[in-house]
């Protein structure tokens, strides 16, 4: 039971003893660089005067010539009986069309600037060995989904952004953060004091929506070379959605394939990342 | 719940796994009205909430095309594509903490007024249409309205010439014109007073950020601020005659004074006009000589 816990406040040193420090992040790595290098693009236009991409999530232009917007957002502004351009709307249809095929919480892991936040946080949770933490149902966030969707039928304004800390968070460092660092910072204690995984796990209706958006995408997670698990449980524990990984692991026996068909895995590759057994790999839904 | 009323349940049902199922479903309802009434509160809260962060400060102005503000709450995605293809960098996204609705583009005509672009860059950048396209014509941008608010502080109603807002205004001569008034203190010269026209300004609030006051004495504010409504069902007769062509109303019977005989009233001609024998009575109704005056007073007492 101690080693347990021990290896659960260090999970995937194994795999770094046996990959090297480089491969048993690459994937962690990886994500952090596309999410930090998107928020260069935007910065680099107001920093140092080089427009590659204007705009924020909600809508942007890349090289003049690329729309891209934010389909939650443009629904919840279609729910407020406000119809876009032509030009908002081919943008939704090609992130809506992106997700849709590498997975649609692939924002939360690659995108959204939140995720490393609260990543931070469930890290910082296990150094400091919390166990305590409140239960409330992972299904709140479709709650939270219905409400911010319903709120502007009601209200005829898009009362979630004057909330939605993700956008709060992007915007927030390209265009002035204001006070919205106090609420990155409610969302990092709230994640390491009070509820594990409590933000993006439980809560969020941007992750929600984009689970939805990508529930059959192509690109998935595959527990292939599941039968070499060795049970060391590393993957449950740095994964933000543990709850995705059991079925295609263990499901062996019951005849459930190892792909992670779950629209809440977030494609992160990080339980890749720390499996010395090399059981995942990223994979295609057609492939098995 | 408590021990006894699980065990109640248990005994309640037929097997031990029917009550179980039925603990379950019970534990599934309870967690789902929390989370329904949890999820309406909270509803209830952003609401409430977003309808105060809706009023829009007076101070602060949207850019050219913007849609009403009960309409451009929720049109606008914040997205700040405005903000970047404004080549005065003049408008910015509301931060937290600002009274402004978060992340909605704005200026602040003291600070940066709208340099009124030809092609109105800003709202052809919106993908929402928040900053409507349809404004083809920078001129006829409506995005406030500039107000002489404090007639006692501007300095061309001490009878000073400044006229500085009228100078800078675009659509000078259309928007702010001059009008000139009598200067009562002096009593000899002109109050060359600035005069803000609804039909023409644009509200980019250059004059605000041109007034040479240390706090302008002429604002842009919101339309609805700056503007009263005439009841609907007013009728100015002038111009309801001049729409007729005629008067609409019983022409008045020429007023007629009850005057003594001969005598008659024109005011164009100079007032009372009295018959020829008496004007030359009344040339000089009193004499040169006081003495007679007095002769006439004494006669009229002894009689
Ligand atoms: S769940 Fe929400 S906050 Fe978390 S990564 Fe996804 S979008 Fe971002
Ligand atoms: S019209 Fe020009 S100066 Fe005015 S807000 Fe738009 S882009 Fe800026
Ligand atoms: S471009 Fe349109 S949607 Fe984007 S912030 Fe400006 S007004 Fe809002
Ligand atoms: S705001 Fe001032 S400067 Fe601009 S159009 Fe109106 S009167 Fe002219």
């Amino acid at each position: 039971m101690v080693k347990q816990t021990a290896r659960n406040q260090f999970p995937g040193q194994q795999a770094i003893e046996k990959k090297g420090w480089w491969l048993a992040h690459k994937w962690l790595i990886l994500r952090r660089m596309v999410q930090l290098g998107i928020l260069a693009l935007f910065l680099a236009g107001p920093l140092l005067d080089v427009w590659i991409v204007k705009g924020n999530l909600a809508s942007s232009l890349t090289l003049e010539f690329l729309p891209l917007s934010d389909p939650y957002v443009m629904l919840q502004g279609l729910m407020s009986g406000h119809f876009p351009t032509t030009e908002g709307l081919i943008g939704v249809a090609i992130v809506l069309l992106f997700y849709a095929l590498v997975g649609g919480r692939v924002y939360c892991s690659w995108v959204c600037p939140v995720n490393i936040v609260t990543d931070a946080a469930a890290w910082f949770r296990r150094k400091l060995g919390i166990k305590v933490s409140s239960q409330f149902s992972r299904s709140t966030r479709y709650w939270l989904l219905g409400l911010t969707l319903i709120l502007p039928l009601i209200t005829s304004a898009i009362v979630w952004e004057l909330f939605n800390p993700v956008s709060l968070m992007f915007r927030g460092i390209i265009f002035g953060i204001g006070w919205a660092w106090m609420v990155i910072l409610a969302i990092f204690a709230f994640d390491v004091f009070v509820s594990q995984r409590g933000w993006c796990g439980h809560l969020c209706p941007v992750g929600a929506f984009y689970s939805l958006l990508g529930h059959k995408s192509i690109v998935r997670v595959s527990a292939q070379k599941r039968e070499q698990c060795d049970d060391c449980n590393d993957c449950f524990v740095v994964c933000p959605e543990p709850k995705v990984i059991r079925p295609a692991l263990k499901g062996a026996d019951k005849g459930i394939s190892p792909l992670i068909d779950e629209a809440n895995c977030t494609n992160c590759g990080r339980c890749i990342d720390v499996c010395d057994e090399d059981v995942f790999n990223f994979s295609s839904r057609f492939k098995d | 719940m408590s021990d006894k009323q699980k065990r109640g349940l248990s005994v309640e049902s037929e097997g031990k796994q029917a009550g179980k199922s039925k603990l379950s479903r019970r534990k599934f309802m309870g967690d789902t009205l929390k989370t329904a009434c949890g999820t309406a509160l909270l509803g209830l809260g952003m609401g409430t909430y977003s309808r105060q962060a809706s009023s829009f400060p007076a101070w602060t102005i949207r850019p050219p095309g913007a849609l009403p503000e009960d309409e451009f709450s929720g049109a606008c995605i914040r997205c700040g594509l405005c903000v970047r293809d404004c080549p005065y960098d003049m408008l910015r996204l509301a931060e937290l903490g600002e009274q402004v609705a978060l992340g909605t583009p704005y200026f602040v005509a003291r600070e940066k007024p709208c340099e009124m672009c030809e092609d109105i860059p800003c709202a052809a950048a919106c993908p929402t249409n928040a900053l409507s396209h349809e404004l083809k014509n920078i001129d006829d941008a409506r995005m406030g309205l500039a107000v002489l608010i404090d007639q006692e502080e501007c300095i061309a109603f001490q009878g000073l010439r400044c006229e500085v807002c009228y100078n800078v205004c675009p659509l000078e001569g259309e928007a702010i014109t001059i009008e000139m008034q009598p200067n009562r203190r002096s009593g000899k010269h002109a109050l060359f007073i600035p005069v803000v026209h609804s039909d023409a300004c644009t509200g980019c609030g250059k004059c605000e950020k041109a007034c040479i006051l240390e706090e302008a004495a002429i604002k842009v504010l919101p339309t609805h601020l700056a503007k009263g409504l005439l009841g609907k069902h007013y009728r100015l007769g002038w111009k309801q005659k001049e729409k007729a062509g005629h008067s609409l109303v019983t022409p008045d019977i020429k007023h007629r004074y009850n005057l003594p005989e001969g005598v008659r009233y024109d005011y164009n001609k100079g007032g009372l006009e009295l018959p020829p024998e008496a004007k030359l009575e009344r040339d000089s109704p009193f004499s040169s000589n006081p003495l007679e005056s007095l002769k006439k007073l004494q006669n009229q007492e002894s009689k």
